[in-house]
């Protein structure tokens, strides 16, 4: 008697557990095939080169004009400033935890960015408003401070620590003998580091800033509320433009169900998704690649 | 080997007198004093946990690496304590290079693994630099394997080829002493008898101090041996004195294979 029920047992543990692991396969086939499905009906109202190429956005003029070119070119833009920032930042912070930093204060600057990673990013974005927007448009004199370059200021702070984090563990990674071979020939430390760990540790530090471009690209709620959200096609650095990400989230209340407009959100979900896998893949990549060596 | 070099009676390259060395609580080094003659292979023997690596370690700091380490006694390069706070790391390890148990050439080309060392002593440029790794590798025997893979990463390299390309990188900065650190323990017989003819023949212009766990190994390619027990150097002198004639109970149960 107890046998069966035993072995029962077994059974429904077993395919609890296979499916628990195929969900997460599962739910990214159906959100795609879903996406694909809404998304792929704008190509009724518009070709596929005046989608992605038109230079306008006016989802509910009549006729509709759905070019999505501005929004693309915003987010983009968006998360240029941000790298431009936060990877230079980020991997010589790196450096300095694994490399340089006292222990104490290496495990004090560790939870600092572990806490900077938990901080929600609809707060950072409140801070941005409050603070930063102000900050830029007195000091540079703009006419409103609600410019990509706020978003990219944000953003770099949101990036940050993933470029922290990954990099440090491919600082570390990096074996100790190359490190004693550079000093015992005489190298300082500094150019220990930046002759010999730096080529050890670059596909993880690669992988590291693509990983921070791929969390930039998608993030929203920050983005939204100190970038202006003006879809045009922005000229630089210091005007207001609209992501990609901004866009869905402002408009998909608003969208009525079954119009151009509302597929045509779900068509900037795809293009988003294909660039943000895009992106991931190429981290992935380089973080096998420098695993195998 | 057992000829007399004529080099008895020279100034020491290097000298220790009454080291004594704690990791922590441990004491790893116990009133070693011994010194090492120019243009001399001294050999350190001893088991493992003897303290002869932290002996070798201690002739170019590299133990200042380690935390919780703690030195007393002095150490002379040249009749200069290397202690002192005025001695200059960098310029001290430029001299005094280092080879390691395990190969560790950089994870870069050939070319510029040999190249670092002078790159970050400012020693050589442009065609110089290319004249000085040539030299250097010939001066262990590599230049006409690798002539043409100059570019190539060094990891691709075999294990004996890496650690002759480890000591290239010294032969490059002009260092005057080789310290090395079991450098055969990861090679087969026939690289680890490469190897040790490239030790003799470097042994012409350099002071060679060589940490080895192989009895033979010392026999074979010293002039002197230090046999190390729990932190003490037990003996020190002639190879051929060591093996035939040692003075110490210890010693000679050591190797005769009494234990070990």
């Amino acid at each position: 008697m107890k046998l069966p029920s035993r072995r029962l047992r077994e059974f429904l543990i077993e395919k609890l557990i296979f499916l628990s692991g195929i969900a997460s396969v599962v739910f990214v086939v159906l959100i795609f095939i879903f996406l694909l499905r809404e998304g792929v009906s704008v190509l009724k109202t518009t070709s596929l080169g005046s989608f992605l190429g038109g230079h306008f956005w006016y989802p509910i003029s009549t006729p509709a004009k759905l070019g999505i070119l501005p929004l693309i070119l915003g987010s983009l833009m968006v998360t240029a400033g941000a790298i431009a920032i936060a990877v230079p930042l980020g991997i010589a912070a790196a450096f300095y935890i694994a490399e340089v930093a006292p222990k104490r204060l290496r495990t004090v600057l560790k939870s600092c960015v572990e806490v900077l990673a938990a901080i929600p990013s609809v707060v950072l974005g409140f801070l941005g408003i409050t603070v930063l927007v102000p900050f830029l448009k007195s000091v540079f004199n703009l006419p409103t401070g609600l410019t990509a370059f706020s978003g990219s200021i944000m953003l770099a702070f949101m990036a940050l620590p993933t470029i922290i984090t990954i990099s440090e563990d491919a600082i570390n990674a990096v074996p100790r003998e190359y490190k004693e071979g550079a000093l015992a020939l005489g190298a300082t430390h500094w150019q220990t580091l930046f002759r010999v760990v730096i080529h050890g540790a670059l596909p993880g530090i690669i992988a590291a800033a693509m990983l921070g471009i791929g969390r930039v690209f998608g993030e929203t709620m920050a983005v939204m509320m100190v970038t202006g959200n003006a879809a045009v096609i922005p000229q630089s650095l210091f005007e207001p433009v609209r992501t990609l990400t901004a866009t869905i989230a402002a408009e998909m209340g608003e969208a009525a169900k079954g119009s151009a407009h509302y597929f045509a959100l779900f068509a900037v979900g795809i293009v988003l998704f294909v660039i943000s896998f895009a992106i991931n893949l190429t981290a992935d990549i380089l973080l096998n690649r420098g695993k195998k060596k | 080997m057992n000829e007399t070099t004529g080099l008895e009676h020279a100034a020491p390259v290097l000298e220790v007198r009454g080291l004594n060395l704690w990791y922590g609580d441990f004491q790893a080094l116990i009133d070693v004093s011994a010194s090492f003659r120019p243009r001399t292979i001294t050999a350190l023997i001893g088991s493992s946990g003897c303290g002869k690596s932290t002996l070798l370690r201690c002739l170019n700091r590299m133990n200042d690496l380690i935390d919780d380490v703690r030195i007393e006694g002095e150490i002379l390069y040249n009749g200069k304590n290397i202690r002192r706070r005025d001695c200059s790391l960098t310029v001290l390890r430029k001299s005094v290079g280092m080879v390691f148990q395990r190969p560790n050439p950089f994870p870069l080309s050939v070319y510029e693994n040999i190249a670092f060392g002078p790159r970050v002593h400012r020693m050589a440029s442009g065609t110089n630099l290319d004249a000085r790794v040539e030299e250097s590798l010939r001066a262990v025997n590599l230049w006409d394997e690798l002539k043409d893979r100059l570019r190539k990463s060094a990891l691709s390299l075999s294990l004996e080829q890496k650690q002759r390309l480890c000591i290239a990188r010294l032969v490059a900065v002009e260092a005057e002493v080789l310290l090395m650190d079991e450098p055969c323990s990861t090679l087969d017989p026939m690289a680890t008898m490469k190897v040790e003819e490239l030790m003799h023949r470097l042994k012409e212009r350099y002071t060679i101090v060589i940490v080895t766990h192989n009895m033979q190994q010392a026999a074979r390619v010293s002039e002197e041996t230090g046999f190390m027990l729990l932190g003490e150097l037990v003996e020190f002198g002639r190879t051929t004195d060591i093996f035939t004639r040692p003075a110490d109970k210890r010693t000679e149960d050591y190797i005769t294979g009494r234990f070990g």
